[in-house]
C-alpha cells in the first residue's frame, strides 16, 4: 500500500511548526501505524534527514505513551485502539493522511509529534490515591467487595493516561481522565476515606492546570482507546457536588 | 573475590524474620538526611520510591518515559502469585517456594525464593489497600487463576490487565510521596553511568532528554530498577525503549552481571509477520488455564483449522506432558513448539506457529465466560492479526520475553558494589534459570515493597557514609566518559541506521543463543557479534543534536551497550554446558529430547566480572545448597 503523509514537524517548543508532506510505499497491510512511521524514519535517516520524534513504548496498547492525531482524530479513524494497535489495514490505498501531536494548552509540543502530559502526573499527586503506606495493610479478604463495584471500578481504572480525551475534545477538557480515577476510587471501600478531598484536589489541580471545561459532546468517550464511558464524569459531578456541599 | 551472598543463619522460615531484626536501623529523625537514588520507576522501582518516601528518606527517583505510570510492569497481562491459599487446594508459603525453586530448575536461591514466597501474602493485602481492582467472586471475595508450573490456583488478577492495575497502585503510592515533597521525580531522563567513590556507589550521571543537559546526582544508596535485557534481541515483548544501559554501567563499574544466559522465551506470543515488525506481543499464559494447544498431525497440512477433525489433530502438551497438560512451565512449552515447527508440523503462512484452540472452552463454559476471563486479550488478537479468535483458534509461538539474569545481588539485593542495589527483572536472585507465570510481578513489589526499605535501611545504617559532592573528580570523571560516548557516537557519521545494526545483532542472537544452542553456534555468534560491533562503532549515522530531544541517540547509546552485552550472554551460554531451565545446550539432552541439568558440574550461579572491553570477563561461581528442596530431573509428566 502506498501512503501520502502530512506530518507536523516542529524542532523544539520555541520554535514554530510546521506540516510537511512525505509519501511512503509498499507498506504491508499488517504494518502497525508506527511501523509505518519506523520505515518512513529510516528512510528520512538514509536521505540524512532528521527522522520524525513520536512518543511509543510498549506497543500493545497499554503503556499509554503513544499520542498521535492521526488525520483529524487522536489515534486515527479506529474505535478503541491506540495508534500503536492501529494497522494499515484500517487506510486506503493511496489515502493522504494528516499526523500531528495532541492539541490542547496543557499539554505544549516539545519536539515533532511529542508532548509534554506532566499535567495528568500533576493531578494524580493532588488526590490520586488511597493513602495506604506499605506495611499498614489488612488481610485482602477482610475487605470484601461486591463483584459489581470491583467491575465498575476496573472499568475505571483501565484508563492509560494516553491525553486522546483532552486532545479530542474542543475545550481540552480532562474531565475523563480525572473522572475515571475519583470513578474507580469512590467505587471502592479503600477509598471512600478520602472521597471527598480527592474530588476538591484532583478537580482543583485540574483547573490550575489550563483544561477547559466539560460541555458534554461526548467526543472523549467516542475517542478513548479503552472505551471509558462518559458515565463516569456525571459521578463525577455528583462527587465533586456532594463534597463541595458538606 | 570469594562471592559472599549473605544468607542468614537459622531454618529457612525464619531467616528473614532474624534477618530484619539484626539490621541497623535508621532512626525516623535521621531519615530524611539520607538521599536514595532510585532508577526505574516501574514495579519495583516505583514501590521501592514510594515506600523508601514514605518512612521518610529524601529519595530523587528516575525514568526515561514521560511518566511512572508507563514502565513496562504494565504490559504483564495474567497476574501475580500469592500463597494465600484461599481457594482451599493445599497451597502454602512451602508449596509456592517449592514449586518457584522447581520452576526455576534448581538454579536459584532458596533462601531468597522463600522470602519471597513469605512475602507474596502481604503484596496483595498491600494492593488491595491502596484500591487495586482485583477479580471478585459474586461473595466479594478475591478470586483466582491457575498458571504454569502449579497445581493449585493461587494467582490473583485484574481482567487481562494485572500489571496495568499493579503498577498504577504503585504509581498512586509514589504520586502521593511526590506530593508531599519526600520522593523527586524526574520523567524523560536516562541514567548512564553510577558514580563510585572510595569503592561505594555514591551517585548517577543522568542525561535530560528533552534539553541534553547531563547532570550529576549524588546520594548514600543508588538502586537499579531498570528491568531486563530482552530487547539484545530486537524482537521481543519488552517495550521498545527497554534497555540494559545502567546495569550495563554498574557491570562495567564492578558489578558481577548473574547468569545472563538465561533468557526466557515465552511459549505464547503472536508470531512474526514480517520485516517491518518492530516487537512481539504476548498473548498471557493464563490462556491456557483455557485454550489447548495443538498441532496437525500430519506435515505441512494445508487445511484450515477448523476442517481438521479431532482425530487427525495432536494436543502434543497434554499427551507428553499428562500431569500438567497445556499448563507446563514457559521453557518446557516453547521447546515443545518449537520441535513441532522444527518438524514440519506448524501452521500458518510462515509454518512458525502452532494453535491454541478455545472452541472446548467455549462450548463447556459459554462464550460470555471466555469474553469476561480474557475479552481484552481475544480484542488484541483480532486487532493484531484481523482473525477471531473466539471463531478460528489462536496461532501463537515463542517470543523474548523475559530475563531471569541480572546484577548479582547478596540476600539484601546488593551488587558487589557497595552501596548499589538491584531490584526486580534487573537483577538476577529469584527465578533461576525459568521464571514461572505470574511471579515477575510478586518479585518486583517483594523487593520493592518490602525487601529494600529493610535492607537499604540496614545497609544505611551501619555503614559510615562521609557526604560527597558531585564537584568530586569521580563526577567529572564519569560525566567525562559519557559526553564522549555521546560524542564518539555522533561523529561517526556513517550510513546505516542505529535499527539496521540492532536488528542483526537480534537475528544473530535470536537464531545461535535462542530457543536452542550448541557450541558451535555460540563460538559462531560471539565472533559475528564482535565484528557487527565494529562495524557499528564505523558506520553508524545518528542524525539531529545532542542539546536537545533525540530519539536516535538514545537508541544508539542503548544498542552499543546491547552489543556488549550480548557477547556476555553468548559466553555464559557457551560456558554453561548443560541445559537447564530457558538454557537448552543441544549437547545435553534426553532421548525424548528433554532437557538433561548437570548438577554435579553447573549447580552455581555464574557471576561475571567486567575485566576490560575485548577481555574475558572473569568468572566466579556462586556454589547453589539445597536443604529444602533436593534437586531432582524436573517433570511434569
Amino acid at each position: 500500500m502506498n501512503f501520502n503523509l502530512k506530518i507536523w514537524r516542529q524542532k523544539n517548543s520555541s520554535t514554530p511548526g510546521k506540516f510537511v508532506d512525505y509519501s511512503v510505499k509498499d507498506i504491508a497491510e499488517d504494518t502497525s501505524f508506527l511501523e509505518m512511521l519506523d520505515i518512513l524514519n529510516e528512510e528520512l535517516i538514509a536521505k540524512n534527514e532528521e527522522p520524525v520524534a513520536f512518543d511509543h513504548d510498549c506497543r500493545e496498547g497499554i503503556c499509554g505513551m503513544c499520542s498521535l492525531h492521526i488525520s483529524g482524530e487522536p489515534h486515527g479513524p479506529k474505535r478503541k485502539v491506540t495508534a500503536c494497535q492501529l494497522f494499515m489495514r484500517s487506510f486506503k490505498d493511496g489515502e493522504s493522511i494528516t499526523v500531528e501531536p495532541w492539541r490542547a494548552e496543557p499539554f505544549p509540543v516539545i519536539k515533532d509529534c511529542i508532548v509534554d502530559r506532566s499535567a495528568f502526573d500533576r493531578i494524580i499527586q493532588a488526590g490520586g490515591f488511597v493513602s495506604a503506606s506499605t506495611g499498614s495493610a489488612p488481610d485482602g479478604n477482610a475487605i470484601p467487595i461486591p463483584k459489581k463495584d470491583a467491575d465498575l471500578a476496573m472499568d475505571a481504572a483501565s484508563c492509560i493516561g494516553c491525553g486522546a480525551c483532552v486532545a479530542a475534545c474542543k475545550n481540552s477538557s480532562a474531565m475523563l481522565f480525572v473522572a475515571a480515577k475519583v470513578s474507580h476510587l469512590a467505587h471502592l471501600p479503600q477509598g471512600k476515606v478520602e472521597r471527598k478531598e480527592r474530588v476538591l484536589n484532583m478537580v482543583a489541580q485540574m483547573d490550575k492546570e489550563g483544561f477547559g471545561s466539560c460541555s458534554n459532546t461526548y467526543a472523549c468517550e467516542a475517542e478513548c482507546p479503552k472505551g471509558i464511558s462518559v458515565a463516569h464524569i456525571g459521578f463525577l459531578n455528583k462527587e465533586y457536588l456532594k463534597a463541595s456541599l458538606s | 573475590m570469594v562471592l559472599d551472598a549473605k544468607i542468614p543463619e537459622g531454618p529457612i522460615e525464619k531467616k528473614w524474620y532474624n534477618h530484619k531484626f539484626n539490621l541497623k536501623l535508621v532512626n525516623p529523625a535521621n531519615r530524611r538526611k539520607h538521599r536514595i537514588i532510585v532508577v526505574g520507576t516501574g514495579l519495583a522501582g516505583g514501590a521501592a520510591a514510594a515506600s523508601l518516601g514514605e518512612m521518610g528518606y529524601e529519595v530523587v527517583a528516575f525514568a526515561y518515559q514521560d511518566s511512572a505510570r508507563r514502565a513496562h510492569s504494565i504490559a504483564a497481562q495474567g497476574g501475580i502469585n500469592a500463597a494465600k491459599n484461599y481457594r482451599n487446594d493445599g497451597d502454602s508459603v512451602y508449596r509456592l517456594f517449592y514449586d518457584t525453586v522447581k520452576g526455576g530448575d534448581y538454579r536459584a536461591r532458596e533462601a531468597n525464593v522463600y522470602r519471597l514466597a513469605e512475602l507474596s501474602v502481604n503484596i496483595i493485602d498491600q494492593c488491595v489497600a491502596q484500591g487495586v481492582p482485583f477479580a471478585r467472586e459474586y461473595s466479594g471475595y478475591l478470586d483466582n487463576r491457575s498458571f504454569g508450573g502449579a497445581q493449585v490456583s493461587r494467582t490473583f488478577y485484574a481482567r487481562g490487565q494485572t500489571g496495568q492495575q499493579l503498577l498504577l497502585g504503585a504509581y498512586s503510592a509514589l504520586a502521593r510521596q511526590v506530593g508531599l515533597g519526600t520522593v523527586k521525580m524526574n520523567a524523560r531522563h536516562e541514567v548512564l553511568d553510577i558514580v563510585v567513590i572510595d569503592g561505594r556507589a555514591r551517585g548517577v550521571i543522568v542525561r535530560d532528554m528533552v534539553t541534553g543537559e547531563i547532570e550529576r546526582h549524588s546520594g548514600d544508596a543508588v538502586v537499579l530498577a531498570t528491568g531486563g535485557y530482552g530487547n539484545a534481541y530486537y524482537l521481543s515483548t519488552n517495550a521498545k525503549g527497554c534497555n540494559t544501559t545502567a546495569i550495563w554501567r554498574a557491570y562495567k563499574r564492578g558489578a558481577f552481571f548473574g547468569n545472563p544466559c538465561f533468557v526466557q522465551i515465552h511459549p505464547t506470543c503472536i508470531p512474526v509477520s514480517g520485516d517491518h515488525q518492530s516487537k512481539l506481543t504476548l498473548m498471557s499464559e493464563s490462556l491456557r488455564n483455557d485454550g489447548r494447544v495443538w498441532v496437525p498431525m500430519k506435515k505441512d497440512d494445508p487445511r484450515k483449522p477448523n476442517d481438521i477433525p479431532e482425530e487427525e489433530r495432536d494436543y502434543y502438551l497434554e499427551r507428553r506432558y499428562p500431569a500438567f497438560g497445556n499448563l507446563v512451565p514457559r521453557d518446557v512449552a516453547s521447546r515443545a513448539a518449537k520441535l513441532e515447527c522444527d518438524n514440519g508440523r506448524g501452521v500458518g503462512a510462515s509454518k512458525m506457529a502452532v494453535y491454541l484452540d478455545f472452541a472446548d472452552a467455549i462450548k463447556r463454559q459459554g462464550k460470555a465466560k471466555i469474553e469476561e476471563k480474557y475479552g481484552n486479550l481475544f480484542d488484541m488478537y483480532q486487532e493484531i492479526t484481523d482473525e477471531n479468535p473466539y471463531e478460528v483458534p489462536m496461532r501463537i509461538y515463542p517470543a523474548v520475553h523475559y530475563t531471569m539474569g541480572g546484577l548479582w545481588v547478596d540476600y539484601n539485593l546488593m551488587t558487589t558494589l557497595p552501596g548499589l542495589f538491584a531490584a526486580g527483572e534487573a537483577n538476577f536472585s529469584d527465578h533461576g534459570a525459568n521464571r514461572l507465570g505470574a511471579s515477575a510481578l510478586m518479585q518486583g513489589l517483594a523487593d520493592g515493597y518490602f525487601v529494600l526499605p529493610s535492607t537499604l535501611s540496614g545497609y544505611i545504617g551501619g555503614t559510615d557514609l562521609p557526604k560527597v559532592s558531585t564537584d568530586a573528580p569521580e563526577f567529572a570523571e564519569a560525566e567525562k566518559d559519557v559526553r564522549d560516548k555521546i560524542d564518539r557516537l555522533m561523529s561517526v557519521k556513517g550510513d546505516k541506521s542505529v535499527d539496521y545494526f540492532h536488528k542483526h545483532l537480534g537475528k544473530i542472537l535470536w537464531d545461535k543463543v535462542g530457543m536452542g544452542r550448541n557450541e558451535a553456534g555460540l563460538k559462531e555468534a560471539i565472533s559475528e557479534i564482535r565484528e557487527l560491533r565494529e562495524d557499528f562503532w564505523k558506520n553508524v549515522r545518528v542524525l539531529g543534536d545532542t542539546n536537545e530531544l533525540n530519539q536516535s541517540l538514545e537508541k544508539a547509546g542503548r544498542v552499543a551497550d546491547f552489543f556488549e552485552l550480548a557477547e556476555l550472554i553468548a559466553i555464559d551460554a557457551l560456558h554453561r554446558r548443560e541445559s537447564c531451565g530457558g538454557h537448552f545446550r543441544e549437547e545435553s539432552q534426553t532421548e525424548d529430547n528433554e532437557a538433561k541439568r548437570d548438577d554435579e558440574n553447573f549447580s552455581y550461579v555464574a557471576a561475571w566480572e567486567f575485566k576490560g572491553l575485548n577481555e574475558q570477563p572473569e568468572l566466579h561461581k556462586e556454589e547453589l545448597t539445597f536443604e529444602y528442596c533436593k534437586p531432582s530431573q524436573r517433570s511434569y509428566k
